[in-house]
């Protein structure tokens, strides 16, 4: 499971790299590329919500907030105030990763149901916030004209140029937590998961890695949530409500949280679900977001990247 | 024409955070029905009220049945819907972990949800009131029948199922499940139609209060979740596990939420039922009324 | 009481633990000396993994004192007392199902890892290194235990026997200087038993202090050097194995009629 081969990493990277020159060719799937921005941007907060829940075995339905918190921070200070883009969004992380902190410190030592609805609370009053304090965050109607993104001259101001800023920094992210599992830290999540009281007797401290994986996590969000004011350079309180939050928990569910790259599958196939291929059948997406949810956890609680495995393990007592 | 004065505008506040409380109630004592028999926290709870609404609009505003029988008819169908529930996305889990049961229940109050979507639209209803809309005059707060027509249900309710598991065989088998699952089986009662059962009565409860509750506050598709939340709320305040603690929860969390939203703001009326989770979930885990080692032990 | 002795390593006094209205430990006190090997015994319910909840930091007691080379350790968390060189394995064997043999007893390790979130992230070579050099230990480990050939194996596909004897071999990873088992024989036949036992001697032999729980009375009349009764939360007896095999108390309250145990 953890052997982490780097030759499918680098087709993929490939892969997605190319992709927005092929579609420049194709009329057809020209806009594929703007959709699979936000893949990206999701594929940030799930990898870290998938190192949360499938590796640390704790579970948050609030990450829309972080997500937000992110959004919020660049959006107000970058139009109310005119500072650079860049600067708001390093501050922004720490700002979220502080706020993360503080509600992750109690909240991860309450259990199972106990935190599931301690980090919905969380989201909700977040978005709530968001909605009243209208001074600050512009209310229900939310924000516009946020600036886009530019480095000494060269702005992003394509969909193709925020495609590969958004994309290099997955791969660059994707690596680095897939770094993190393969080492100590990765072993003591594992660990904590599968009995917590013998990875405190060898010396493990559970409160501290809950904590440290739950900030990591509510820091990319947060990142993403930046990255996503100013490729849209509009938002409003409605994006980041409880439904996103449970959305991103069907991307891990259908992707699979035990495998890292399921994070990426689950993003890939929700946002398509979401901009493409439910555009048309409104009524239905929320009723095909729980199929999908209750079906996966029935019948393959390990999420797409887990049938591989599963089918594996078939074959072999089989024989 | 009366003055209105302080002490009445309180006594006003009062008065519908007892009645709104009463609805808080009703849901957190569908929580503890499930959670005592199965130790699941039921996600899908809201939904059942927000069904419960949404089709006796449908029977008793749209095909004109009268009152009393579309009630009834509600009650039923969502009760059904309640026992599909169990059978089609619970009891087929074959690793029942705590994650995969919340991730279970997530994914039907989604799905009812979007079922309430397809047929209703996102569009609020409303409900002709059971006795009108004459309001009662006392001590300076106005009263709507209906919301003596939610306490009095609230009543009810609290009296059916105080009999049911205190004097019937079945509830006290229910009871036998929730203190000791694996001793209820050996001793020949039937836990999975005790579990079928559970979800059965929250999903009655939480009907009546989805009836209940519309002709005051209306109901959308999309009412379920956070009913779900402030109804947790409910619970944890009163004490995971008491059914006295739902009750009492329920109560206060209404009147609270009533206060704040009259004194302090009603903008942020949502906001208080949550800080009040909070603030329990992270100082007194156990609530009010209940037991620490209840809540320990109870596989969390 | 009196003066510590640089020879105890362990020393409880005055312990008073109570669940509810049941009392679980009173006043049993206990002295380890450095490099024995003590055992704990008594019937069920006599508050044996109680006394190891409390001395490797999962519980706090409710009165008294527990000191490990001097130092007070009552009240430390778990991973606390890690660091401070006490480890320890449980009665229900809590190996981590989901990493293999190999992987188990790195996670040891732990305590000597480098634990740079940034650093485990970039996979420096420094880091790399580190990683390899806890591997060679973990094998080398493997080895004094007899587990090397099944390195990588998971670790739950492991016979009871062997499971129980990994356990140790992880509780053995971050070198501690007490080593606290609870029911190291529990479940084991006549075989493993013996071969756990080995291994307790060749530990103690390397100058680990351990402390056992442990209800196989043959595993504990061969490798005890003091062994300690306890019965109701009270300690009633306190010697060597021919002592508590001859002491009336003792007989009556646990060994039951069998009077001499024949020692092999």
């Amino acid at each position: 499971m953890l052997k982490f081969s780097r030759i499918p990493v680098l087709i993929f990277s490939v892969a997605i790299l190319l992709f927005p020159s092929i579609a420049q060719l194709v009329p057809a799937i020209s806009h594929y590329t703007d959709i699979l921005v936000f893949a990206g941007l999701y594929c940030l907060i799930t990898i870290g919500l998938s190192l949360l829940m499938g590796y640390a075995g704790q579970i948050s339905l609030g990450h829309a907030a972080f997500f937000g918190l992110g959004a919020y921070f660049s959006a107000v200070l970058t139009t109310r105030y005119g500072w650079n883009p860049w600067m708001v969004m390093v501050a922004g992380t720490l700002f979220t990763s502080i706020i993360a902190g503080a509600v992750g410190w109690p909240a991860l030592k309450l259990k199972g149901h106990y935190l599931a609805m301690a980090t919905l609370a969380f989201g909700i009053i977040v978005v709530i916030i968001f909605n009243e304090e209208i001074e600050i965050t512009g209310g229900p109607d939310g924000l516009t004209r946020i600036p886009g993104l530019k480095i000494m001259g060269f702005a992003f101001n394509t969909v193709e140029r925020y495609y590969y800023l958004v994309w290099v920094l997955v791969l660059a992210i994707f690596l680095f937590t897939a770094n993190l599992i393969q080492s100590s830290i990765g072993r003591a999540l594992r660990a904590l998961h599968s009995s917590e009281s013998a990875a405190m007797a060898m010396g493990v401290d559970a409160a501290k890695y809950k904590l440290l994986v739950f900030i990591y996590s509510a820091a990319l969000a947060s990142l993403a949530g930046s990255l996503y004011a100013h490729y849209l350079k509009f938002i409003n309180p409605s994006t980041f409500n409880i439904f996103f939050g449970i959305k991103l928990l069907i991307m891990i569910a259908l992707g699979g949280m035990h495998f890292l790259w399921g994070s990426i599958i689950g993003a890939i196939i929700i946002s398509f679900l979401s901009y493409e291929w439910l555009q048309y059948f409104e009524e239905l997406e929320i009723l095909v977001y729980g199929g999908i949810l209750l079906v996966f956890t029935v019948f393959a609680p390990g999420g797409l990247a887990a049938i591989p495995h599963m089918i594996l393990e078939k074959v072999r007592t089989r024989k | 024409m009366e003055q209105i004065t302080f002490a009445g505008q309180l006594f006003q506040y009062l008065i519908t955070g007892l009645t709104i409380g009463s609805i808080y109630a009703m849901v957190a004592i569908g929580f503890n029905i499930i959670y005592d028999v199965t130790e699941i926290i039921n996600f899908a709870q809201g939904e059942f009220v927000m069904l419960g609404g949404l089709i006796m609009v449908m029977l008793h505003v749209t095909v004109q049945i009268p009152l009393v029988i579309a009630f009834a008819g509600t009650v039923m169908v969502v009760t059904l819907i309640g026992v599909l529930v169990d059978r089609l996305a619970i009891r087929p889990i074959r690793q029942p972990s705590v994650l995969t049961l919340i991730i279970a229940t997530i994914a039907v109050s989604f799905i009812l949800r979007g079922i309430g979507m397809y047929f209703w639209g996102k569009d609020p209803y409303d409900l002709p009131a059971f006795s009108g809309r004459t309001p009662i005059l006392f001590f300076g707060a106005v009263i709507q029948p209906q919301y003596l027509w939610i306490m009095g249900f609230l009543v009810t309710i609290v009296c059916g199922m105080n009999l049911f598991f205190e004097k019937t065989i079945i509830g006290k088998a229910m009871k036998a499940c929730a203190i000791n699952k694996d001793a209820a089986m050996l001793v020949g009662i039937n836990v999975n139609l005790m579990i079928l059962l559970s979800f059965a009565f929250s999903a009655a409860i939480g009907a009546v209060a989805g009836i209940t509750i519309t002709p005051i506050a209306f109901m959308e598709y999309d009412r379920g979740a956070i009913l779900a939340v402030k109804g947790f709320a409910a619970v944890i305040l009163g004490g995971l596990g008491s059914f006295t603690g739902a009750i009492l929860g329920g109560l206060i969390l209404g009147v609270i939420e009533s206060f704040g939203a009259g004194l302090i703001s009603s903008g942020y009326k949502d906001a208080f039922a949550l800080i009040v989770l909070l603030g329990v979930l992270f100082f007194k885990p156990s609530g009010l009324f209940g037991n620490i080692e209840i809540s320990k032990i109870k596989r969390f | 009481m009196g003066k510590e002795s640089p020879d105890t390593i362990l020393t409880i006094e005055n312990l008073v633990m109570a669940f509810g209205g049941l009392m679980a430990l009173y006043k049993p006190d206990i002295r380890v000396k450095r490099g024995s090997i003590t055992a704990i015994i008594g019937p069920n319910g006599a508050g044996k993994t109680t006394l190891f909840n409390i001395i490797t930091g999962f519980l706090k007691p409710d009165e008294g004192s527990v000191q490990f080379n001097g130092n007070s350790i009552k009240g430390l968390k778990p991973h606390e007392i890690s660091k401070m060189g006490i480890s320890r394995t449980f009665q229900t064997v809590e190996l981590f199902d989901n990493m293999t043999v190999l992987e188990n007893v790195m996670l040891g390790f732990h305590t000597k890892e480098i634990k740079s979130f940034i650093l485990s992230g970039l996979r420096t070579s420094r880091l790399r290194n580190h990683e390899n050099e806890i591997r060679k230990k973990s094998e080398e480990l493997l080895k004094f235990i007899g587990l090397h050939q099944k390195w990588g194996e998971m670790a739950n596909n492991l016979p009871l026997g062997e499971q129980k004897i990994l356990e140790i071999g992880r509780a053995l990873a971050s070198s501690p200087t007490l080593l606290c088992l609870d029911e190291p024989a529990a479940g084991l036949n006549e075989t493993e038993s013996y071969r756990a036992s080995s291994l307790i001697n060749a530990i103690r032999e390397k100058g680990t202090t351990i402390l056992l729980v442990e209800h196989d009375m043959k595993v504990i009349m061969n490798i005890s050097d003091q062994i300690v009764v306890l019965n109701y939360g009270q300690k009633i007896a306190c010697g060597t194995p021919e002592e508590i095999q001859r002491n009336v108390q003792v007989i009556e309250a646990y060994l039951g009629d069998e009077g001499n145990y024949v020692k092999d």
